[in-house]
């Protein structure tokens, strides 16, 4: 499962998914992932489990918004819960998050505001946050180019003679693109300490991952010199469980790692897009048995972890968030039309100033006596 | 004769153009079973195979670099950029490839390569899905930079840019894609790939426009004729080369000239057509050449994006600063 050198073939291992909760619930013992999370009991879980309803309760809130038509667009992350929530929590809060447009459950782990995530999609900003408030990037929306804005981070990192770890965080398509290739270079050519955490979510839109990758995706890294890790995205524990170990691996000095999280998009790739023209249902159906959140529910009830009340405080934590996410979204206030110019450099040149004099002096002509004989004259 | 949508102009323009030449294949992500993002390649898979209809990786130097290969073994690849802000990862591919290879195996290799790109704001829509880069390709020499403006033209033209040995960045005005329009489909009589159109004619005011902007010059023009004020519209079609006797032509009649693009001003199109219109109409100019622009600031977000595009209001100022009305 886990190719320590890249020399070493562990080709047949990678085949395998590295799993720690079974999909009925029954959790399963892995002798190389089991050490990272022995300090997880049930109320561990019990955290991540509720993290994990909260993402899909801001999933379907930010979704049921979309469709208000209070959201330009949103990118839904159902069934990616587990890959996003496990692997934010294996993080610290020194390390830094290069992500895609898609982990937004890495935000909320990540500390994110409610408002602050949704300024986005929106159409309001192009960054919701300060990244250093929350040692995590804009989310990035071409593809893959963050995954080498995380090494240089990384090694960074190695210059300030620092043991945090950059994490880049990018889809089974991002792998096709130049950018993430070269990220891998160069992060093997300076042992960066960067985790490669890739979410396999079979789509990249309409395309299946079959179409960027002949061989499972955690076969590449190898060949790079980076070693590689295949587990079971839709299990919480064993994504935890990996993201921890990779990140020792990147802290202690032995460079970067990759993961690849086996998971499954379950809505569509945004809310303007339309599954049904590319996979059929009964697709849809097998992955469904497969969801994150109810595998590590039937383990909490199997272990009788998941009292009514405590199900219960769950959902109402989720339905708080939900509710500053709505709130947050409906009192945003469009920003004043000269703020566009704001923040192009350090000190504004003389001649966007000018050019922004003149279109406050054309926005004011629609205000002022003259503006409005020209207008009525028009 | 029928009515068609700018997008499905273009879809029929593909298929007659892979029906017409077998060596005509379509690249891109997305363009198969989903039809492309916009769904202009809707059906095309189904109808002409998935070697002729090609859903690539999501690479997109790939896209441009593997046409390049097929171009070199006589093929005539037809390739999709999602959106106007995916174009980069390919854009050294285009410039440094695409552009020079006929130059420089003296015309040995041809580079028949149509480049589609959706361009343009207006959609409301995230960063990176409203741009209009068609500036950085317009200062390429070698390539040819078009963009088509209603139904007829983007069915003739991206016949033309398939037809054509030149490579071709053909740029598709996306809010306009679902505009309606009558459409023949025989290209024969329909001006060159290379020519611009007299849309209005007027006698004051030369307005440039092309893509997207070119429904708000004919409203503007029609707007102005209440105020006494003739406007003349000229579709530009071929940003690159440019049709300068065209323009020429239009400013020798008008003596004043206002061009609007939706990108940001600085080292834009309308910077050379003013540069242009000012050394060869310099003795006929009343006014000096006004350009309507999008600033020079990134896209902006969305919610504030019609203080970012031209619009109606925007040309008409234009339009009197230049006929001297004082705003
Ligand atoms: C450079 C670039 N090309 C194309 C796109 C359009 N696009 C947006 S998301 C996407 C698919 C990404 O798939 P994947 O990497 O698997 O991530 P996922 O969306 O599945 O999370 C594409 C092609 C883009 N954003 N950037
Ligand atoms: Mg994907």
């Amino acid at each position: 499962m886990l190719t320590i050198r890249p020399s070493t073939d562990t080709s047949t291992r990678r085949d395998r998914l590295s799993r720690l909760i079974a999909p009925d619930g029954e959790r399963l013992h892995d002798p190389d992932l089991d050490p990272w999370v022995a300090d997880v009991f049930e109320e561990q879980l019990l955290a991540l489990y509720e993290d994990m309803v909260v993402s899909r309760r801001i999933d379907t809130e930010a979704t049921a918004l979309q469709r208000q038509g209070q959201l330009v667009l949103w990118p839904p992350l159902i069934g990616q819960e587990a890959a996003q929530v496990g692997s934010a929590r294996a993080l610290r809060k020194d390390d830094f998050v290069f992500s895609s447009y898609r982990e937004n459950a890495v935000a909320y782990v990540r500390g994110v505001s409610m408002t602050d995530m949704i300024r986005v999609w929106r159409g309001s900003q192009f960054s919701g946050w300060n990244p250093y408030d929350v040692g995590m990037a804009t989310p990035t929306v071409i593809i893959g180019a963050q995954t080498l804005h995380a090494v240089g981070y990384a090694m960074g990192i190695t210059r300030d003679g620092d043991d945090a770890a950059a994490v880049a965080y990018f889809g089974d398509g991002a792998t096709s693109e130049g950018d993430t290739n070269e990220a891998m270079v160069f992060a093997a050519a300076y042992d960066a300490p960067v985790v490669f955490f890739c979410q396999n979510n079979q789509y990249a839109i309409s395309e299946p991952v079959g179409l960027q990758a002949q061989r499972p995706i955690a076969d590449r890294s190898p060949g790079f010199g980076i070693p590689s890790l295949r587990v079971d995205g839709n299990d919480v524990l064993a994504v935890l469980a990996a993201t921890r170990m990779a990140l020792d691996h990147a802290r202690t000095g032995d460079g970067p790692m990759f993961i690849e999280a086996v998971t499954y998009r379950m809505g569509p790739h945004t809310t303007s897009d339309d599954p049904t023209r590319y996979r059929d249902k009964a697709e849809e159906q097998r992955w469904r048995e497969l969801d994150p959140l109810e595998r590590t529910r039937r383990l909490l009830m199997a272990e009788g972890a998941l009292t009514d009340e405590r199900q219960a405080s769950v959902s109402a934590r989720a339905d708080a968030v939900a509710k500053e996410l709505r709130d947050g979204c409906l009192a945003l206030r469009p920003h004043e039309p000269l703020s566009i110019f704001d923040e192009v450099y350090a000190d504004t040149p003389p001649s966007l100033r000018r050019e922004r004099d003149e279109y406050a002096a054309y926005l004011a002509s629609f205000d002022d006596a003259d503006g409005a004989n020209r207008e009525a004259a028009r | 004769m029928t009515e068609l949508t700018l997008a499905k102009a273009i879809t029929t323009g593909l298929a007659d153009a892979l029906e017409a030449d077998d060596r005509v294949v379509l690249l891109g992500e997305d363009i198969g079973k989903l039809g492309g993002v916009f769904r202009v390649t809707d059906g095309l898979q189904e109808r002409f195979g998935i070697d002729r209809v090609v859903d690539t990786p999501l690479a997109e130097a790939g896209i441009i670099g593997t046409a390049v290969g097929l171009a070199y073994r006589g093929f005539r690849p037809v390739c999709e950029l999602q959106f106007d802000g995916f174009v980069f990862p390919g854009f050294d591919q285009v410039v440094t490839q695409v552009a020079k290879m006929r130059y420089r195996t003296q015309g040995a290799v041809k580079m028949p390569i149509t480049i589609r790109v959706p361009f343009g704001g207006g959609i409301g829509s995230v960063e990176h899905h409203s741009e209009s880069p068609e500036a950085y390709f317009a200062h390429t020499p070698g390539l040819r930079v078009v963009a088509c403006s209603s139904p007829q033209d983007a069915y003739s033209m991206i016949r033309q840019a398939v037809e054509s040995d030149d490579p071709v960045v053909f740029f598709e005005p996306k809010r306009r894609y679902w505009s309606k329009g009558e459409v023949v489909t025989d290209v024969s009589a329909v001006p060159s790939l290379d020519r611009a159109r007299v849309v209005v004619p007027g006698t004051d005011v030369t307005l440039v426009t092309y893509g997207p902007l070119v429904q708000t010059a004919v409203d503007a023009a029609l707007a102005a004729e209440d105020d006494g004020v003739s406007i003349e519209v000229i579709d530009l079609r071929s940003l690159a080369p440019l049709d300068e006797d065209a323009i020429v032509d239009s400013v020798q009649k008008t003596g004043r000239i206002v061009i609007a693009h939706e990108a940001a001003r600085f080292g834009g199109i309308g910077a050379e057509i003013a540069a242009m219109v000012t050394e060869r109409c310099f003795d006929r100019l009343t006014a000096p050449p006004l350009r309507v622009t999008g600033h020079d600031i990134p896209y902006p977000p969305s919610e504030l994006e019609d203080h970012y595009l031209p619009d109606l209001d925007r040309m008409l100022d234009g339009v009197d600063r230049v006929m001297g009305v004082r705003v």
